[in-house]
């Protein structure tokens, strides 16, 4: 029985920390937070898993390479990506402290973002006004929700974002700040990873078919 | 006003959604209403309000939290037997050309609302409260990872609890069944309000349930004291462990069929329409890769309380600690493998049905081997018959029971003859009632001196159990004949006169457990009335083994004055064994959370939202949903959410508990 | 999920915020290689290089998963050390759980539509 935890010099066991130190504020975040993503990603499986069963069920309205613009969507995907990666760039400028040059970088991510969602916007609004409403059948009712999903998680994390940009002007990149910092940064990239699901999967795929 | 206006304002809501032409609905609201009238000037007279707002209402203690969610579990347990009951009358009356007392419509709302409150607002709140309670505790903690979290939690499962409960006077509850399968519960043929009570009384309580198993996962993995290594947790500790990984990995499933639901009747998608491609049995399939391992957050706990009670009560250490703690690690995952037996008829196949037939026999694999253990912990122990363990042996027969006709239902075959029996009713309350809801009684009886300091009466808990377990034979055993003779479920009139005697039967059963409800309630009085009698100073009542019964009872706010060190499996044993001395020097400030309203008034709009949006108040929901986005972010903007209790106040605490001790020797 | 050491650890206060330490390059590095596993993919589908569809799909799934591992590491420094290890046991655990609902949803729900389904209406639906 041998154990980390015995200072004790006489031999006697230890029954309790006699000197302690609290568990510093945040110990437990990262690890919350991941796990919330985990139950997040299961909410994406199941819209996949809903695509999956229902995808090909057109109920003779129409089908993917009737609706979908792979350009529009390379795009799409392109502002994705660059969000990704100037979100990394506000990562590393708040290693330094670099102030001014973190909130650049959030501002620049969050107008990816927000390019990102505008252009989904449009193609939701085109397939729409075609006819091809998610009211029309089985496959783009999944369409609609999974997608919409992905791009209503992306809009919370935008207004998630400006948020932490005021927490950080007024506040500065104290402790607390950086912590919420690193808790958005694995929600884009999550978001990014969950991307590569639905172009792969919704939009080659469905060309493919 | 105009018409416009109104509909504007209210939505669908009217006069006529008032149920003022059902008698007994006119009857429970008028007791409801006086009795709840009467609560509130009782709080008012004795100035009560401030007390609880500030120490119960807004606490992030995860004891006091822990008590709510057990308070609001046996209210619960009330409304729900209550439907028990009548369901009951109703069966055992309507024979021979008689009616009954429940018109169809009504009495489809109370077997749906009963499935519905009994799984989510008694069972989960029960089980939810004692993890809530003891996993801090027992692990040597101060409180869980994220304490605003819990209250927030907390008050999310009320607020689900409070839609499900205006469904009773404001309109009316879902009439099919408590997992609400389409098309039935799709627009065209459920147009009325009683579906949207049901996805929205969900929801809100499934995001409390979701975050609230989030937080106890991060409490056992980052909050464990220092020496506790994972395989020497309390057993009960690894079943909170995996029902709440269970919990995060199911519940987001059924956020989502509810939503694809909602979307279906909201909108107009056709997810699981019968036309347009959709598919309702995709439906059945994804609610129920939730609904399977639900079974097993509600019950695994329960296994835990049994390990942590047979080990006490026996005196010994629990047989087998690793095998239990791998079978419930094989639970957890297989839980997640047998979805489909809850719908072998739907016509997918031999290759499905039996594999989904074979993973749900191998299921009981490790639930024997945790049967096996407890019999051995048992064996050559010296065995004290206090009430948690009487629950405990009545919990071993009946669930043995229980799980063997599981093991009939998972044979394919069999289960197309017994599919939505009776004998399927009978199966599923064996277990639940022989698994958890014994298993919380046996929480409550064992813990219950822990969180108020006495015990529980033994006369009236006696009375209570015996009443229990009686009825509960008398109620069910009785539906495995019917199920074998063919009876299917939710029926509400029968044409053959021989079925009768055995529904009367049954209904004499709920009526014994009725007494036994009665008896708890008493127990519970007379409990308090004789608290000088029944206290319980050492903090140590039952000669236990595990942490949390190293500390006073009740605890203090900050657990433990000193972290505790753990040297073995049973860490308070060991430490009582080897001469530990309780310090009594050296006490320094503690830093602790602060008490917040955040949580219930999140919660508060978020059942707002989910009000206006079951009656098409627009305005409503958006301005709730409104109001929670600016609520919590404002919360956000607060750095400043803990506090150091001074030493002086720890030393305080600690003296009289010295004084204390000092008068029991 | 057996025996951890962590317990000990859990009085070790150099706070490690759980998914690593990121440098420039690292982010470079991620997102070069997702870019060229993105363009590939949608390449292969807009040109129609490959002979069949069947491989086509084959192939960009593949792509899919190695994106997805590309975005852990580079984006998400997942690792096996961080949160002692808890982080990783969370992913690996969570992938199970969808791989099991979602093949199986499949799985299911395509026995059932041969299996109840008359083939006249199969084809109608398509």
């Amino acid at each position: 029985m041998t154990v980390a935890v015995n200072p004790s010099q006489t031999g006697e066991p230890v029954f309790y920390l006699a000197d302690e130190h609290p568990h510093p504020e945040g110990y437990s975040t990262s690890l919350g937070f991941w796990i919330y993503l985990m139950s997040d990603c299961l909410i994406f499986a199941m819209l996949f898993a809903a695509f999956g069963v229902l995808g090909a069920n057109y109920a003779a309205g129409p089908a993917p390479k009737d609706l979908f613009d792979l350009d529009l969507v390379a795009v799409n995907t392109s502002m994705l990506l660059l969000s990704s990666i100037t979100y990394g760039f506000a990562m590393l400028t708040m290693q330094q402290n670099k102030i001014a040059q973190t909130q650049m970088w959030l501002l620049i991510t969050g107008l990816f973002g927000a390019a990102f969602i505008g252009i989904e916007l449009t193609e939701f609004a085109h397939m729409i006004h075609e006819g091809a409403t998610p009211q029309r059948s089985a496959f783009l009712s999944a369409f609609f929700t999974l997608v919409g999903t992905h791009g209503l998680h992306v809009s919370c994390g935008l207004i998630w974002l400006m948020t932490l940009m005021v927490q950080v002007w007024r506040f500065g990149l104290i402790e607390a700040n950086r912590r919420r910092l690193m808790c958005l940064s694995m929600f884009w990239h999550f978001l990014d990873v969950v991307w590569i699901g639905v172009f792969t999967f919704v939009y080659l795929l469905g060309v493919l078919r | 006003m105009s018409p416009d206006l109104l509909k504007f304002i209210f939505g669908r809501l009217g006069f006529d959604s008032l149920p003022i032409h059902e008698l007994i609905l006119v009857g429970t609201f008028a007791v409801v209403a006086l009795g709840g009238v009467t609560l509130l000037a009782g709080l008012t007279y004795f100035r009560l309000w401030g007390y609880l707002w500030r120490e119960w209402f807004t606490t992030v203690d995860h004891k006091r939290i822990g008590i709510m969610y057990m308070i609001l579990g046996i209210v619960m347990l009330l409304r729900g037997f209550a439907d028990a009951l009548m369901m009951r009358a109703q069966q055992a009356m309507a024979f021979g050309g008689s009616e009954g007392f429940l018109p169809a419509h009504h009495y489809d709302q109370v077997f749906t609302a009963h499935g519905v409150i009994m799984i989510f607002f008694v069972a989960m709140p029960l089980v939810t409260g004692l993890m809530n309670f003891v996993v801090p505790l027992q692990i040597g903690a101060r409180d869980v990872s994220f304490p605003f979290l819990n209250n927030f939690s907390f008050w999310m499962t009320v607020g689900g609890a409070v839609l499900v409960m205006l469904s009773l006077f404001i309109g009316e509850f879902a009439r099919t069944g408590w997992l609400a399968y389409p098309p039935l519960s799709n627009i065209g043929y459920s147009p009325d309000v009683g579906v949207d009570y049901y996805i929205w009384g969900l929801q809100v309580a499934g995001v409390g349930t979701t975050l609230s198993g989030i937080n106890l996962i991060c409490t056992i993995v980052k909050l464990r004291c220092p020496g506790m290594t994972m395989m020497r947790m309390p057993v009960f500790t690894w079943t909170s462990l995996c029902t709440n990984i269970l919990i995060v990995a199911s519940f987001p499933v059924l956020t989502v069929v509810l939503a694809l639901l909602s979307l279906d009747r909201y909108v107009g998608t056709n997810f699981f329409t019968n036309d347009f491609g959709g598919s309702p049995m995709m439906y059945v399939n994804l609610i129920w890769i939730w609904g399977h391992p639900e079974v097993y957050i509600l019950v695994l706990p329960a296994f835990g309380i049994f390990s942590e009670v047979t080990s006490t009560f026996s005196g010994k250490r629990l047989f087998g600690y690793t095998s239990m703690v791998y079978a419930t690690v094989v639970i957890t995952i297989l839980s997640y493998l047998v979805w489909l037996h809850h719908f072998f008829t739907m016509g997918s196949g031999a290759s499905v049905n039996s594999f989904f037939g074979i993973t749900t026999m191998i299921i009981s694999i490790p639930t024997g081997a945790k049967m096996f253990n407890w019999l051995f912990t048992m064996y050559r122990g010296r065995i004290r018959y206090e009430l948690p363990m009487m629950w405990t042996i009545a919990f071993m027969l009946t669930f043995v029971l229980g799980g063997m006709t599981g093991v009939l239902l998972a044979v394919p075959p069999a289960d197309f003859v017994l599919h939505n029996s009776l004998f399927l009713i009978a199966h599923f309350h064996n277990v639940i009632i022989g698994g958890v809801v014994f298993g919380a009684f046996a929480g409550i009886n064992y813990w219950f001196p822990k969180a108020f300091g006495f015990r529980l009466d033994p006369f009236w808990g006696k009375c209570s159990f015996w009443f229990w377990v009686t009825g509960f034979y008398m109620a069910f055993m009785p539906l495995y004949v019917l199920g074998l003779m063919g009876v299917t479920r939710r029926l509400r009139v029968f044409d053959d006169p021989s079925l009768q005697i055995w529904f009367v039967i049954a209904a004499i059963g709920a009526g014994l457990v009725f007494l036994g409800i009665l008896s708890m309630l008493m127990q519970f009085a007379v409990s308090f009335l004789k608290r000088e009698q029944l206290k319980d100073v050492t903090g140590d009542p039952w000669d236990a083994r595990t942490l949390e019964w190293a500390t006073s009872s009740p605890p203090p706010d900050y657990n433990f004055a000193f972290t505790p060190v753990v040297h073995d499996n049973d860490a308070w044993w060991d430490m009582k064994k080897r001469g530990y001395q309780r310090p009594l020097t050296g006490f320094k400030p503690i830093h602790m959370p602060s008490s917040t309203g955040t949580g219930i008034i999140l919660a508060g709009f978020a059942t707002a939202m989910g009000f206006g949006l079951v009656w098409y108040m627009w305005w409503l929901a958006a301005l709730s949903f409104i109001a929670m986005l600016a609520v919590g972010i404002g919360h956000t903007f607060n750095y400043h959410r803990d506090f150091d209790i001074p030493a002086d106040d720890v030393i305080r605490t600690e003296d009289a508990r010295t004084k204390l001790l000092a008068g029991a020797k | 999920m057996s025996t951890n050491t962590h317990a000990a650890g859990a009085h070790d206060h150099h706070h490690d915020d759980g998914h690593g330490h990121s440098t420039f390059s690292g982010y470079m590095l991620g997102f070069v290689l997702s870019v060229v596993l993105t363009a590939i993919p949608f390449w292969l589908v807009m040109s129609g290089a490959l002979p069949s569809k069947q491989i086509t799909a084959l192939v960009i799934m593949a792509f899919a998963v190695v994106q997805i591992v590309v975005h852990m590491i580079y984006f998400l420094h997942m690792n096996t050390k961080s949160e002692n290890g808890w982080s990783m046991m969370a992913l690996i655990f969570t992938i199970v759980m969808v791989v099991i609902a979602l093949s199986g949803s499949l799985w299911v729900m395509n026995h059932l539509n041969s299996n109840m389904m008359p083939i006249h209406e199969m084809t109608g639906m398509k």
